[in-house]
């Protein structure tokens, strides 16, 4: 078990006009651990997850990252172009909806190799069995490599975003409902593929995701948010179940079972 | 040396928010120490809170109060005041558990279900595998089962995968919660068997058996959790 944090978030507050986004939200997230937030729709979940992926300067709070070589890094002191390189390299993240995070216009296996090329690679045949090994990996057969995503099922879609997203060797990922617009089956089978990666490659991952079962399934962490603000966080199957806060127990018996 | 489990004064009540914060007290001073070698067995009725004082030794349950000290190579833990990641590594190295019912995951085979604690320790994976399937094989599940995934299961097989990976680890304290509930004869004696070799490696074992067959071959000693009543509160 490493014990430096990856990343330590104080205090962070996302206000919009008169709208609070997000508020006093404290993290700290370890290598190779998955946390999970959950919530209500307009509880802050994505304004959270932007403001921790530097792409929401929060109105209030420090958000610190520790850097490849050790150093610890104020994520909005640093220059625009170190910001765009680690989230090129050191950082995956995952959209909802999968056009968000794929360029729709290009083949799969440009999609893949153009990560790989924003990291230095220029050996053209690596970059294509990179590609090919990592189309693998997430269960699209190999023959589909130069179709363009447009072709794919959303499914697929989705295991393609995650492909471009892990083939750097990413150390912290984000996900904003990863499978949110999935039928349930497939969702099952993203599920699992997400698991085995996450597990395999040792990422840390941060997920957002209004499904407890994921959560249960994906993350040791949870935090409850309400309102803005962080009502409940704890170790997943404690929180699942044995819920203390009144939101938290009225989230977990909405459900059927976790 | 102390003991590898030690409890003392823990107590735990729900509050129910969504039925007008009733207050439901379950267990109160509850005190139990196992030591190593030795399986202790907790004992009483339905609903005296056996099951949830073996989730709060396992930090699946919060504690109102007390302590739950945990020591392992001359390190002492208070698991009920443990951060969730200092819970993560006592359940990694320290404390197993086998649950009263398989919680099932998605695809994952029967062997890989197995095999996961040791793998998680660093093991490797396929030795952790041949350990899985030794296991499971004492355990007499059909090998035309290993591979798939135990969701469709019975609940007699569904628990022998879940009692092969609680004890596939060395883990110095395993919580039992009525492993044998779902099982025939033949099976409840090859875990009887399995028990008898945990107490002989040195393990502290803390289980529930409503069996009375396995309890009277398992027990050291037997802790009647009626003892732990919380006392009467004003309605
Ligand atoms: N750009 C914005 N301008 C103004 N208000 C915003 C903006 N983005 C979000 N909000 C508000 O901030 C609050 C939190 O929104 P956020 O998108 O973070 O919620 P969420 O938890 O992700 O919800 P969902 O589950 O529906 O995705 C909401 O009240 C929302 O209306
Ligand atoms: N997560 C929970 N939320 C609310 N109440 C709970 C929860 N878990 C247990 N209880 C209550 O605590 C009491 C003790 O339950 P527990 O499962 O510990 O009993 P037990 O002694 O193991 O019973 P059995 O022999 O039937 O398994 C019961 O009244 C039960 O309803
Ligand atoms: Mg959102
Ligand atoms: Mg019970």
């Amino acid at each position: 078990m490493s014990d430096q944090p990856l990343m330590t978030a104080r205090g962070v507050t996302k206000i919009y006009g008169e709208r609070i986004g997000c508020e006093a939200v404290d993290l700290d997230i370890y290598p190779g651990e998955i946390v999970a937030i959950v919530g209500e729709s307009g509880s802050g979940k994505t304004t959270l997850l932007n403001c921790l992926s530097a792409r929401l300067a929060p109105s209030a709070g420090s958000i610190y990252y520790r850097m490849r070589d050790g150093r610890l890094q104020d994520l909005y002191a640093m220059g625009e172009a170190e910001r765009r390189f680690l989230m090129r390299t050191d950082w995956g993240f995952v959209h909802q909806n999968p056009a968000d995070g794929l360029r729709m216009g290009v083949s799969a296996g440009a999609n893949v190799g153009e990560r790989l090329m924003a990291v230095g690679e220029r050996h053209y045949g690596r970059i294509r069995d990179t590609a090919l090994d990592w189309l693998e990996r997430v269960e699209i057969s190999t023959d589909r490599i130069d179709d363009r995503p447009n072709a794919f099922s959303g499914g697929m879609r989705q295991r393609l975003q995650i492909a471009r997203n892990l083939v750097t060797g990413p150390r912290l990922v984000f996900m904003d409902e990863p499978t949110g617009g999935l039928d349930v089956s497939v969702q099952a089978r993203l599920l699992d593929l997400l698991r085995g990666l996450v597990g395999e490659l040792g990422l840390a991952a941060i997920v957002v995701t209004h499904d407890l079962a994921v959560a249960r399934l994906l993350s040791q962490r949870i935090m409850v948010m309400k309102d803005g603000r962080v009502i409940e966080h704890g170790l997943t199957d404690r929180v699942l179940d044995d819920p203390r806060e009144p939101y938290t127990q009225l989230l977990v018996s909405s459900i059927l079972q976790v | 040396m102390s003991d590898p489990l030690v409890v003392s004064g823990v107590a735990k009540s729900f509050t129910m928010h969504l039925r007008g914060g009733l207050r439901l007290p379950v267990v109160d001073n509850v005190s139990v120490r196992v030591a190593r070698g030795e399986c202790v067995v907790l004992g009483g009725p339905s609903g005296a809170g056996k099951s949830s004082i073996l989730k709060m030794l396992y930090g699946n349950y919060a504690v109102d109060g007390g302590e739950i000290l945990v020591t392992h190579d001359g390190e002492t833990v208070d698991l009920a005041r443990a951060s969730p990641r200092q819970v993560l590594q006592l359940r990694r190295n320290v404390i197993g558990y086998v649950s009263q019912f398989l919680r099932t995951v998605p695809r994952v085979s029967a062997l890989d279900v197995v095999a996961e604690p040791l793998i998680a320790r660093g093991h490797d994976a396929e030795a952790s595998r041949q350990q899985a399937s030794a296991l499971l094989d004492r355990l007499n599940l059909p090998h035309a089962l290993w591979s798939l995934p135990p969701a469709t299961f019975s609940g007699g097989e569904q628990q022998r995968v879940n009692i092969a990976r609680g004890f596939i680890t060395e883990h110095p304290v395993l919580l039992l919660d009525e492993p044998t509930a779902s099982l025939d004869a033949q099976n409840r004696r090859v875990v009887i068997a399995m028990i008898d070799e945990k107490k002989r490696a040195g393990t502290a074992l803390l289980g529930i058996f409503h069996d009375e067959e396995v309890r009277e071959a398992v027990a050291d000693r037997i802790i009647d959790v009626t003892a732990f009543r919380p006392a009467r509160e004003a309605a």
